[in-house]
């Protein structure tokens, strides 16, 4: 299983975007795109550090809209901070200091701290347990960091790392 | 009737989102907070712009269209971090002028650029 499908997973969702993006399902095509998933998966093997698990994928499929809606309304506050006065942004440097050990964990938070506007992740630590964030104005650093810790991290610490099953 | 409205009111929608967040490009004062504009013309502005299509694609007869512009979606949502990520990383090693205070240096200390 391993030795032909190293990432099944990755197989299986890249065999489905072909599948899309060529809007056909004849034969010829589905076959292709099943050759390609098995030999890019293979061919990067080495290059993927670990298997991703999810533990808990009720947690994922709420963890989903609520990035979703966390982008409308922060988009909506970072467009009137754009229209509004220059002088009265408060940016600040924040230091989120990391309890996730899952690199993969680790990725998608700093994708969803870069997409809900208004904070940027610009850098992780050497020991990669501190991720440096820019937020474009900010009343309460502490506060914004455990937003961070609480809205985002938490769940991604139980769909990622949840250690109950196995 | 309706569903021509929706698309017209998603496509006005994003095209605004996407000229703040232009906007917000040219006239924010340092590059970190300039940052800030383009992360946010790519996920809702284009997001809703091809939500649009996206509709578009279910109410003609061809089906397949509506599947593009939700891939488009993802493939944005997964890079436009990335890149965003690089850039702010390259611009605290440079020490480029921030309004927020920088963290400290790591490496050994270059020459401020010049600004």
């Amino acid at each position: 299983m391993s030795r032909i499908l190293p990432h099944p997973v990755m197989a299986a969702v890249l065999l489905i975007v072909w599948v899309l993006l060529m809007d056909s399902l004849a034969p010829g095509v589905v076959l292709l795109g099943v050759i390609l998933s098995l030999l890019l998966t293979h061919w990067s093997a080495n290059f993927w550090a670990s298997q991703p698990r999810f533990h808990r994928v009720g947690v994922l499929l709420r963890f989903i809209p609520l990035v979703l809606w966390d982008i409308v309304v922060a988009n909506l506050n970072v467009a009137r901070l754009i229209l509004g006065s220059n002088s009265k942004l408060r940016p600040h440097f924040l230091e989120v200091p990391l309890d996730l050990s899952d690199p993969y964990a680790k990725v998608v938070l700093a994708s969803v701290i870069t997409l809900t506007p208004g904070t940027v992740s610009a850098e992780f630590s050497e020991d990669r347990q501190t991720l440096l964030v820019h937020a474009l104005n900010i009343a309460d650093p502490d506060e914004e960091i455990r937003q961070i810790k609480t809205r985002y991290e938490a769940p991604l610490k139980e769909i990622f790392e949840c250690s109950t099953s196995r | 009737m309706i569903t021509d409205v929706i698309i017209s009111a998603l496509l006005i929608f994003g095209a605004a989102l996407a000229l703040i967040g232009s906007l917000g490009l040219a006239k924010l004062p340092d590059f970190f907070m300039r940052l800030h504009g383009p992360s946010k013309a790519t996920t809702l502005g284009l997001g809703s712009i091809l939500i649009a299509a996206a509709v578009y694609g279910l109410s003609s007869d061809t089906l397949g269209i509506a599947a593009r512009p939700i891939l488009i979606t993802f493939f944005l949502f997964i890079t436009t971090p990335v890149s965003a990520h690089l850039l702010a990383r390259a611009a605290i090693r440079h020490r480029l002028y921030s309004q927020a205070e920088l963290p400290p240096q790591r490496e050994p200390k270059h020459e401020p650029p010049q600004r």
